[in-house]
Order: structure tokens, then sequence, then C-alpha cells
């Protein structure tokens, strides 16, 4: 190994503002040759905004750029387009694939790089007219192919390669491209099986052998602690610590991803808890719960949802943590069976869960949770309107909608929930974000429920509102006895309102924490280390 | 094997039903072949052209380009211009073919810039401009000329001297002046052309001081020599000397040709023995050799069956015209040898893989659309100096709406389209066009039901081209998933 | 400024001020305006039924729907069955009042129409179900090609009725029927009253905001409000119990029926019916009536099309004689059709960013 001075990347004290939103305060990234090296961190702490900039992505330079300094290989580099990044020799792995089905795996490599040979017409028309030259083209391909070991003929097609081949014909691409220098593994093993990922580990030590330098960004433990040599862990933009590997364990690790924050997001009630919560009694059961949504999978789940509690379920992005409620609101196709205070739910029959008064407030508000150009009116209303029957009058055999009741209603709730607007006739989708929320909660409010999921209740909204609509969750669980469920990534979050949390990791559920469990067993709950559901 | 013919089966079920129906609707129309056949060559040299010219476009993932029909409208008006200014001849038809070329270059840039703003929706896009330009059209021919551009010419124009009447007579300026382009002048000119490339090609070669095979380009040049030699003597200069060629001699040249070329290709494999380690999809056998050789044996033979004779002594081909058709299968083939060939391909398949791999993909779309514009605009020409009328306000309106039909017919398909779908999709589609007419007459006593039927056949396979590819889109996302999980479970055992 | 630009969209702008134009050309001409002007009035009746067809299909998320024509077969039909029944000249309904035979002929019509739209709405549904994200290009060619095989059904359908068929020994039905024995103008001239030469078909306004009106019910509906939430945003509709494949399947159909019902009261306030190619295009007249209205793909109010028709009736029908009169060589006004209408929905599809939005 080379001394500490000799790094391929540096990247110096980088900050990024996206509108005010500072998302990378002061970030460091050291990078020496042919070494591996993890970048760690929760959702949200910055890595993709690290790697946009390393890119040189238009989303980086749209919004005014960043501040800090990139070296690679001890120079000064300007990357501005994805072109110059390229050019200097960084190269990225794709967590979706990057390849064309109906091309040759040949094709595929040298995509947008072909090699070719100049003809009389192309000395006219320019190089845009020369010809393909085929046969070197499968030259390059059998070599990069070689390097990370894939016994595979060039010629074949990709459709219907299996997906950990696919992953290897990206490497291979990224390997063909002259002079690479560094290679940027974004969430690589996420879609391949155990074998398969054992696999990818084992060619990364090749390539990172051959003096390439790896950046290796993952969210699993034990992977780090197989394969990497360093590694960096942001929080929240923050850059925590550069750590050898040989000189840390999977356990501080855990610790330094989650970290202690004593962020006070809701007041603690004066009154007295008075809520009577048992064993019991239960409000959602599930048992071998699985649902098909694509990148939130969850692939079979017990859980026990006391009623009258607040359960917070967390975990990384892409863990099947937004799966859950997904699928018992029937947007997605589930499976397992699912009780709610004791009733079978049937998860075929669209809208059965609205019947059991489950009533949910969508993670993707402006896509699942709102009419955007309809009115506030219309939106506050629309579920109970539809479900139970309300807001109707019956003139002859119509049901029709009665102006009145719903104005009045909605009114309420704009009152009630404080939702910014300049009248009840706004459209939905001109509102800020945090009132975006509020009008979703207000219909959830609307139907009365027994039972309320709310998925990412604060994602994208300012800290005000945000503490506003946590305090009313709280106090509806309180004053109602609504039992809530909160499904975020934020662990702060589900840390200062729920009575319980539970963690779910790679479709299953990890572990059911207590609000103040140790900051160490909630990162290696949500780093995989632990599998099944145990209970702290 | 069962299923392998099952498979065969669905993937050609549109070609056999079509095939079905053509024979059918042949026998049906009790008309003899010898009336069918040159009837359907006539109509292959009119239509070929503008049938290939589809073919980009939806390589490069723009579907069914409804926009040819501008580039017909481009046709036409350079050909009312170059009547107007009373050129004729093959040398008037060459000028109105550059100056169609500027006209289509500039509505084919138009139309990419407008489907690169409606990406997805190329289709019904082009669809309702062609409707679009067809006002603008009208407004040009009925008011623009002689209206605002002052035209005297009582022939073209109507009696008020504003506007072009509704049909333009072509028989005294470029009516075949394509079609009856000589043989021989055709190799004089291949010939020179030739030689000027390859005098190009070594100046170049000098400039850039690179080096030359001067082995290969004397080879060339003497067998071209050899070639324009030949035309010297005096039986093949007189068979030559006509400008169309009798079908069966098509057939004899072209079974003498395959035999010719696939001995060739045997002597070159057997002295320049290739190495074995690279090993492609595409190695030449042997057997393979000998099956065309049989294959070319047996058609010659079937010459000399009366009947088939009979038809193919009838049949004239006008040379030029197919080789302009035989020029741009061949240049659809380079195309996709070339970079940019390959960038279309890349475009068509994945316009996200495409922006991430450096690709410019606006650009190169755009580039599709002028090709295929171009190649339009010069398909209405050839299709006009056929017929030897232009009918101002009607030519071109269909032109999309058949060509399109043909090129479904032969198999071809939104995401897919190739030269041989194209000319199998003309053969079928206009010998149904032929014969429907007279088969309604034989089956329901009037011919008018058999042009309504090859209507419905045009606008049909078009919408059930369009509703399985839709049908498609929306079913895939769903089958991608689900194979991934358990192929990659299974088949890792084998990595 | 650029508020009222961006509220009324620029094209509708455009439009309105080139109506507006039209009118003082027509001014200017010393043109007969009330005449022309109750000339607008009746083309609006006539064509408005057609363009409310749009609503409930892009209201339920399948788009501008090209297909309308697959409703006006069916409603043809029913115009055909009704005069070969020949009950507008049945002689106890005209001693009532011949008005009264019209009635109950285009009613009997309409009723007929309106069964057979339900089937073919039906199926045509199921097709646009699997066809989510290209309905706009498969509705076109699956319009155009119903219309090319109803060319051949018009051929071969056995009836006999002497207004019905060629007049010697022709094989099938008329290119154009005369409805002058059966309920030309039944609606139009109910209820007609002039002021010097503008005349106002009361009747046919009447029907027409009727059926506005029982539209304007059906969207207030619980079914109306589910289906108008399951085109804006299928995902919400879900998420709410909705079945989203109904509900388009609904609007689909109640479009179809609309164009059966739009083309008899287009026919009788034309005189004719149309057969074979005639109404091959009558879907392209409907969108771009609703788009100049300020309707988009996504998004279609019963005022969009009040003011579309209103529109683009009003420019066709001034059009003609005012750039005659500028112009009077050639069918300049048939080009001025084409150019608006077709650039209308160029402009709409450009708008909607990537097409069909899916990306």
């Amino acid at each position: 190994m080379s001394t500490s001075e000799n790094y391929v990347l540096k990247m110096d004290n980088i900050v990024k503002e996206y509108s005010g939103n500072r998302v990378l305060k002061g970030v460091n990234l050291y990078i020496r040759p042919g070494e591996i090296h993890a970048l760690m961190g929760e959702n949200g702490a910055g890595k993709s905004t690290l790697m946009n900039i390393l890119f040189g992505m238009p989303v980086i330079h749209n919004t005014g750029g960043f501040e800090g300094t990139v070296q690679v290989n001890g120079q000064e580099a300007n990357i501005d387009t994805p072109l110059k990044a390229m050019e200097l020799g960084i190269g990225m792995v794709h967590q979706e694939f990057m390849l064309i089905p109906g091309f040759t795996v040949t094709e595929n490599i040298k995509v947008g790089r072909e090699t070719t040979t100049s003809n009389l017409v192309s000395r006219i028309f320019g190089k845009s007219m020369e010809t393909l030259d085929k046969k070197s083209m499968r030259k390059d391909a059998k070599t990069a192919l070689k390097t990370i070991g894939l016994q595979i003929e060039d010629y074949v097609k990709v459709a219907g390669l299996p997906v950990g081949y696919m992953q290897f014909i990206e490497i291979a691409r990224e390997l063909d491209k002259t002079g690479i220098k560094i290679l940027v593994f974004d969430e690589p093993t996420a879609v391949l099986t155990e074998s398969e990922a054992d696999r990818l580990l084992d060619a990364m030590r090749v390539i990172a052998a051959q003096g390439i330098a790896i950046v290796f960004i993952t969210h699993r433990l034990d992977e780090v602690m197989a394969v990497a040599d360093s590694m960096t862990v942001l929080r929240d933009g923050e850059f925590v610590a550069r750590k050898e590997i040989k000189d840390t364990s999977a356990v501080e690790i855990a610790e330094l991803m989650i970290g202690r924050k004593v962020e006070k997001l809701v007041d603690e009630s004066t009154e007295p808890d008075t809520r009577q919560i048992s064993e019991d009694n239960i409000a959602v059961s599930l048992r071998n719960y699985k649902v098909d949504m694509p990148g939130e999978q969850v692939r079979g789940i017990d859980l026990d949802i006391r009623r009258g509690e607040i359960f917070g379920i967390g975990g990384l992005a892409g863990q099947g943590k937004l799966g859950i409620p997904n699928g018992i609101q029937g947007l997605y196709k589930a499976e397992g069976e699912v009780k709610i205070n004791g009733e079978p739910l049937d998860l075929e029959k669209l809208g059965d869960a609205l019947n059991h008064k489950v009533a949910f407030v969508s993670e993707d508000r402006r896509g699942v949770g709102l009419l955007l150009e309809e009115s506030i009116e219309e939106n506050i209303i629309f579920s109970a309107m539809y479900t139970n029957g309300k807001f109707l009058k019956k003139i002859g055999w119509m049901h029709l909608y009665d102006g009145a009741a719903g104005k009045a209603h909605a009114e309420d709730m704009v009152k009630t929930l404080d939702i910014r607007c300049t009248g009840i006739r706004q459209a939905a989708g001109r509102l800020s974000g945090g009132n975006q929320q509020k009008v979703c909660l207000a219909r959830a409010l609307t139907l009365e429920p027994d039972v309320l999921f709310v998925s990412e209740p604060t994602r994208g909204i300012d800290i005000g509102a945000k503490k506003l609509v946590l305090e009313y969750l709280a106090k509806l669980n309180r004053e109602q006895g609504v039992t809530v469920i909160i499904v975020s990534s934020e662990l702060t979050e589900l840390r200062s309102i729920s009575d319980r949390i539970a963690i779910v990791s790679d479709g299953k559920l990890a572990c059911i924490l207590k609000p103040d469990a140790s900051d160490a067993d909630f990162g290696l709950a949500m780093s995989g280390a632990w599998k099944g559901g145990q209970e702290s | 094997m069962n299923k392998k013919i099952k498979d065969f089966l669905f993937q050609n079920k549109v070609v056999i039903l079509f095939v079905i129906l053509c024979v059918g609707a042949t026998i049906a129309s009790k008309q003899p072949l010898t009336f069918v056949i040159p009837e359907l060559f006539t109509r292959i040299a009119r239509n070929s052209f503008i049938v290939l010219s589809l073919i980009i476009p939806v390589i490069a993932g723009m579907g069914l380009n409804f926009g040819i029909v501008i580039g017909a409208m481009a046709a036409q008006i350079a050909l009312f211009l170059t009547t107007y200014w009373g050129l004729t001849g093959i040398s008037g038809f060459i000028a109105t073919v550059a100056l169609a070329t500027p006209f289509s270059v500039l509505f084919g840039y138009l139309v990419g810039r407008l489907f690169n703003r409606a990406k997805g929706s190329e289709m019904i896009c082009g669809l309702v401009l062609g409707y679009l330009a067809e006002g603008f059209y009208q407004f040009i021919f009925l008011f623009v000329f002689g209206g605002i551009i002052a035209m005297n010419n009582p022939t073209l124009m109507i009696a008020t001297g504003v506007g072009v009447k509704n049909t333009i007579d072509l028989k005294d300026t470029v009516k075949y002046a394509l079609d009856t382009v000589p043989m021989l002048t055709i190799l004089e000119i291949g010939f020179y052309v030739f030689l000027i490339a390859t005098a190009c090609s070594l100046g170049i070669k000098f400039f850039k001081k690179q080096a030359v095979d001067w082995k290969k380009t004397g080879l060339t040049v003497g067998i071209a020599v050899v070639i324009y030699g030949l035309s010297f003597i005096k039986p093949i200069e007189q068979f030559l000397s006509a400008d169309r060629l009798l079908l069966l001699s098509a057939v004899e040249v072209l079974c003498f040709a395959t035999v010719v070329w696939q001995v060739l290709q045997f002597v070159l494999f057997k002295v320049v023995k290739k190495n074995s380690e690279d090993a492609g999809p595409n190695t030449y056998d042997p057997r393979r050799s000998l099956a065309y050789i049989g294959a070319a044996a047996v058609v010659y033979g079937l010459t000399y069956i009366p009947a088939l004779y009979n038809v193919l002594i009838m049949v004239k081909l006008p040379v030029m015209t197919y080789l302009c058709i035989a020029a741009l299968c061949g240049f659809n083939n380079i195309l996709l040898r070339t970079r940019l060939g390959q960038n279309m391909r890349t475009v068509g398949q994945s316009r996200v893989v495409a922006n991430a791999a450096g690709i410019n993909v606006d650009r190169t779309r755009i580039i599709a659309m002028i090709f295929s514009t171009v190649l339009a605009s010069w398909g209405q020409l050839i299709f006009l100096q056929n017929v030897g009328t232009m009918s101002t306000y009607g030519a071109h309106t269909q032109v999309g709406q058949f060509a399109i039909a043909a090129l479904l017919v032969g198999g071809a398909s939104v995401q897919k389209a190739t030269n041989k779908q194209a000319l199998l999709g003309i053969v079928l589609f206009h010998t149904l066009f032929i014969v429907s007419p007279l088969a309604g007459k034989e089956l329901f006593g009037d011919p008018v039901i058999g042009e309504y039927f090859r209507v419905f056949v045009s606008y049909g396979v078009i919408a059930m081209a369009l509703a399985m590819h839709a049908w498609k889109k929306v079913a895939k996302p769903k089958e991608e998933d689900s194979v991934s999980i358990d192929e990659s479970d299974s088949q890792i055992l084998r990595v | 400024m650029k508020s009222m630009i961006n509220k009324f969209g620029l094209p509708r702008i455009i439009i309105a001020g080139f109506f507006l134009l039209l009118v003082m050309g027509a001014a200017y001409f010393d043109m007969n305006m009330p005449q022309l002007m109750g000339d607008v009035l009746r083309r609006w009746g006539m064509f408005g039924i057609l363009a409310l067809a749009m609503v409930p299909a892009v209201q339920c998320g399948i788009g501008l729907n090209f297909g309308i024509s697959m409703g006006i077969v069916g409603g043809l039909l029913g115009g055909i069955i009704v005069i070969q029944l020949n009950i507008a000249q049945n002689p106890a309904l005209v001693a009532i009042h011949p008005l009264f035979a019209g009635w109950a002929a285009i009613l009997t019509a309409i009723l007929i129409g309106v069964v057979l739209a339900v089937g073919i709405g039906y199926l045509y549904g199921l097709l646009l179900n699997k066809v989510k994200g290209s309905e706009m290009t498969v509705t076109t060619y699956v319009g155009f090609s119903v219309i090319a095989f109803m060319n051949m059904v018009w051929m071969l359908l056995p009836f006999d009725n002497g207004e019905l068929i060629w007049p010697n020994a022709g094989k099938g039905m008329r290119n154009t029927i005369s409805l002058a024995s059966s309920f030309s103008e039944v609606m139009s001239k109910t209820g007609e009253f002039s002021i010097g030469d503008f005349s106002v078909p009361t009747g046919m306004l009447l029907f027409f905001f009727f059926m506005c009106f029982l539209m304007w019910l059906f969207m207030r509906s619980r079914t109306g409000l589910a289906m108008s939430a399951a085109g804006a945003n299928p995902m919400f509709a879900k998420a709410a119990g909705i079945n989203v494949d109904k509900m388009r399947l609904v609007g689909t159909v109640l479009s179809t029926v609309l164009a059966a019902v739009g083309i008899l009261v287009y026919a009788q306030g034309y005189g004719f019916m149309q057969l074979y190619n005639g109404p091959m295009m009558m879907g392209f007249t409907s969108v771009a009536a609703v788009l100049i209205g300020g309707a988009t793909p996504k998004r279609a109010l019963i005022v969009h099309v009040l003011v579309g028709t209103f529109l683009f009736q009003g420019i066709m029908t001034l059009g003609l004689p005012v750039v005659n009169q500028i112009l009077p060589e050639g069918n300049l006004s048939e080009v001025m059709r084409m150019i608006i209408s077709n650039g209308i929905i160029i402009y709409a599809l450009t708008q909607t960013k990537g097409g069909d939005g899916r990306e």
C-alpha cells in the first residue's frame, strides 16, 4: 500500500445547497489507487449528491454548482459534464442496468464508443458515417470480459441472461473505457442473490488488484467487512469519519451511521398516558405477508400491532418498509394473512382496507396522494364520499355530490389542520409540500379510521410543518384512540413519537426495538446484520 | 420440433394470413397469372422505394413514420416547378430530385424537431401532421402558385390563373424518365463513377499519408475494366442496349450470378483459411453454398415449365428503377454498419442508455427523420414518373397509409422492420390490391366491395399492429419483474 | 397580462381574436350578419353533442377519443332502421302533428343508436384497457378501420327503402341519405323563432343544453367523480378503492353513446345522413373543438365544449363567405379548417410532456 499522500481521488470540504437547503456540509472523500473504499450512510446522508458531483451531473450545475475542491490524480479537476468525468477515467456501475436487451454483449460493452474505420463516405460526411470495426470491437469486449472472469460468448444477446451476468457486462463496459481509474459501484448487490453477490465481490477484488480504485456504496455491513479496505461514513450531509477497515468493527460502523440526534420533534405531553395497550388487543396482524412492490419488496413478514399504540416502521430505502402499507391498501399485489381487529382482510378485493376502517396517507403525495388539478375540497372529501357515501344527497335515483356539506367539512378541516391556502377551491397541486401533506391527512381523517397508516409523513416538508403533523398524529392517537402506524426513513422522527419501532431489512422484519434502544442496535438492524424478528 | 413449427407459425401469423388471403383472392378473381404478375411487377417498381424509406425511423425507435406524406409533398412541389420550367427526360428527372432534396431535408428537420417534442406519440403526431401539412400544401397549390407567384401556363393552371389544375400530365416531361435508362448507359456511368471514387480514395489516402493497398485496388479496377470491356462485345452490347429487362432474363442472370458468387466464396474460403479462434455467429459454411447453388439450379429448371415461362416472358422490368430499389436496400444495410446506424439502433432501443453513453438522442432522431423524408420524396418521384400523371391534390394523400400497411403486411412491427419484410409486404399487399376488386366482382357481383375491402385491410392491419405494440408495452414490465427473480436463482448455478 | 394569457391559453386568444376579426370582416363586407349569426347557432347545436362526447373520454383517462366513429356508426344504423321502418310517415303519428312524427322517428333512432353504442362502446373499452398509454394512436386507426369495415357493410345490408338505396339498380345504400321524409330538422324547427333574418333553432339548442346538463349531473354523481379521479390519477383512485378499468369502461361507453346521439342530432340539423367515408374525420373535428375550448388530453370540461364548439363553428361559418370575399379563388376555407383543426391537435400533443407521459 502506498503512502497516505498518494490519493487518486481527493474531494475536499464539499458543500452543496439545493435552494437554501444544505445537503452536504463540508464532506471529504479520499481514495487511494487500487483500494476498495466503502461509502456508507443512511438514506439522505448525501451519498448520491456526492456522486452526482463526482460525475458532473447536470442536476448539480443547474442548481448553482457546489463549493470545495476535487482532485483527480493530484490535479485539480473541474468536472462539469458527465463526459468530463468519463475522460478523467471515472466510471459508474448503475443500480438499474444501463443495458439494451436486444443488443449483443459486445454491442452493449461498446455502446457509444464503437471502434470504427474510415471510408470514402466518412471522409466527406464526417465521423458518424465511419464503418463499424466489428472485429476489434469483439476483441475489446473479450478482453474486458476476461478481466472480470465472465465465461460468456460475446455475440449472444443480453436479453434472457440472468441478472448476475448483466451486472458483470455493465462492469465490463466500464473496464473497457480507456484509462479507467475510479469505478463507482452503486449498491451493486441489492439485486443479486447471495452467491451472485459473492462472485461480484471477488470480481471487485480482481479489479482493485489492477490498480483501479473502487467506491463501494452499500449498506450491507457484512460485505463492507469482507471486501473493503477503508470507508467513509456520512450522516445528514456531514462527514462523520474515514477509517481503515482493519481498525474498526461492525458495531462501531453501525454507531457511526446512526449517531445520537438530540432534535426534539414532539413536545412531551403533560397529561398522563391513559391508553390501554395490551398484547390481547391486536389492531393489525400480519402473517407471512408478502408484497410485490417494485423496489420495495416485502418478502414474508409476521407482525402484530396493538390497538391504540403508535407503531413505527423503519429501515433503509428499498428494503421493503414502504411495501407494507401499500400492499394493505391494495396498490400492489400482496399475499399472506392480514387481520384488522381480528377480521381477515381480502387482499384481492380493491378497497377492502377502507371497508375495515383502515386509512392510508401515501408517501408519494403527488403520484398517489392527491388529485393535483382538483380543488382542496374535492381532495379532502373524495375517499369518504366514495367509500362511506358521505357528502352525497339523493335526488331521484341519483346520488349527487352535496356541495354545501362538502364545503363545510373542507373549511372545517382547513381550519383544524391550519392548511395555508387561498380558499378551498384552490387546486391541491399549487400548495406547498407541507400543506399538501395536511390535505392528504385531512382526507384520511375524513374517513374516521380505526387504523391509520402514514407513510413518510414528513418527507419534503419544512421543520415547522413537520412538528405540527407529528403532534397532530400524537393527538389523534391520544384523544381518539386511533392506532397510528408511521412508516418512515427518518429514525429520529420514529424514535421521538413511537411506542415501538420495527426495522425492516431485505423485505423481512429484522427486529422490533424500543425507541430508547442503543444506536448500535438500530444501526446493526438496518444494515442487515440481524435476521429474524427478535424483540428487544 | 412441433413447438418450433408452432412458434414459426405464430411469429409469422400476419404474413401467413395474407399469403392465404392473396392466394384465395387471386383464385376467386379468376384472373390468369399472365395478368396478375406483370401488374404486380409494375407496382413493385412504383412503390418499393417509398416503403423502404420507412425502415430507418423504425430502427431509430420513432415507429411508423406517418410523416412521409410530407416527403411526398416536397416531391410534388419540386415536380410541379420543374414541369412548369419545362424540364424533361432523365435530366429533368434528376433536376427534380435535386430540387426535392433540399425541400425534404428542411421538412424532415422540422418534423424531427416536432417529434422530439412529442416523444412517445410520434405516430399520432405524424398522422395529424400529415393532415396539417395537407392544409399548407393546398394553400400553396391553390393560392400561392398564381396568386402570389405569377405563373402563366394555361395547361398547368386553372383558367383564372390562380391555382394549379387537378391533374398534371407528365407524358411529355418525365414519364418513364427513370424506367427507360438503357442498361448500357447504367453500366457506363457505373464504371466511371467507380473510377472516380477509386481515384478520390487514393488521393485522400496520399494526402493523409496513409498506406495504400495497391494489390487490392489494382484487382478491383481490373475487374471493373473487364466488366466494362465485356459490354463492347456485340451480342452483349445488343442485350444491354435495351431499357427493360425481360423477367426471364433477370431470373437467368440471377441464377448465374448466385452460382458464380457462391463458387467464389468457396474458393476464397479454401485459399484464405480464417483462424478458427475468431468463431463468431456468421462463419462461412460450405454446405450453405451448396444449398444456394442447388436452389439456383432448381429455379432455373422451373423456368422451363410452360405456365411459368409464359408469365416470365410477359414481364419487362425497368432496370434503373429496380437498381434504385436495390441500392436503397443496400443503403439501409450499410447504414446499420456505421457509427450513425449503431447510434440510431441504440436510440431506438433505449433513449436512457443512449443518453448515458453520450449519444445525442435528439440529433440522431432528427437525422433519421431527414433520411426518411428525403427517401420518401425520391420514392414519390419514382412513383409519379412511372404513373405518368400527377393528381395534384390526391397523389400524396394515401402514400403513408398504403406504404405503412404494406410494410406491416410483410411482418414488420412498430419496433422492427427489415428490407425483406418491406419487399415481401409490397408483394402481398399489392397482389391483394390488384385482385380484390376483381374478386369482389366475382363473389359479390360488385367490384366496389373489393375496393372497400382493400381499404379496410390497409386500415385494419395498421390498427392491429398499433394495438399489438401498445399491448406489449403494457404487458412487458410485469413479465420482466417476475423473470428476473426466478431466473437468477436457477441460472446462477451455471456461473 | 401574462396571467391573463396563462389563464386562457395562447391558442384560445389567437382563435378568439381570429373569430372577432372574421366578425369585423363580415361587417365590413356588408354581409347579412343576422343570418350568419343564426347559422353559427345552428352549427353550434349540430356539432355540440359530438364534441361533448370528448368529456367522458378525456375525464375517464382514455384521452382524446379519435374513435368516436364507433358511436357514429351506431347512430347511423339507428337512423337507417327508422327510415326503413318509415316511422315518420306513419299515418297515426302524422295525424297528431308532423313534427310529432319526426320526433318519434328521431327518438326511436336515438334509442336504437344508444343501445348499439352501449354494446360497441363496451367492446371498444375492453380494447382500450389493454392498450393503456397509447390510446390515441390506437383509437384513431381503430376508428378508421371501423369506417372502412362499415363501407362494406353498407354495401351488403339488405335494406330496401327507396330513400336508402340507389335509385337505379345500384348495389348497396346511398352515399347521402335525405332525411326530408323522416326527421330532417325536427329539433331545429321545434320552437324556432326569428328576429328578422336571425333565426334561433330553439329545439336543437335546448336538446344540446339538456345533454350538457345531464353530463354535468353525471359528473357530480358518485360514479362521475370516481371516473374523473380514475382518469386524473389512476393510483389515487386505486388507493381510494376504485376499479380504474371499470371506470374507463364507463367513460368509453358514455363517450360512444354520446357520439351516437350526436351524429343523429347533426344529421337532423343538416338534413342528410352521410354514410361511407362521411364520418371518417368527425373525430378530428370534435377533438379540435374541445381543444380550442381549452381542454387538454387530460382534462375536458363542459364549458370547454360550449366555448370550443362555438368558436370553431363560428370560424367555419363566417370564414367561408369572408375568405371568399378576400380571395375568391379556390376553396380556401377548407384549407383554413385543416390548418386550424389539425394545428390545435398538434399543439396539444406537443404540450403533454413525453406524449404518454410515462417515461
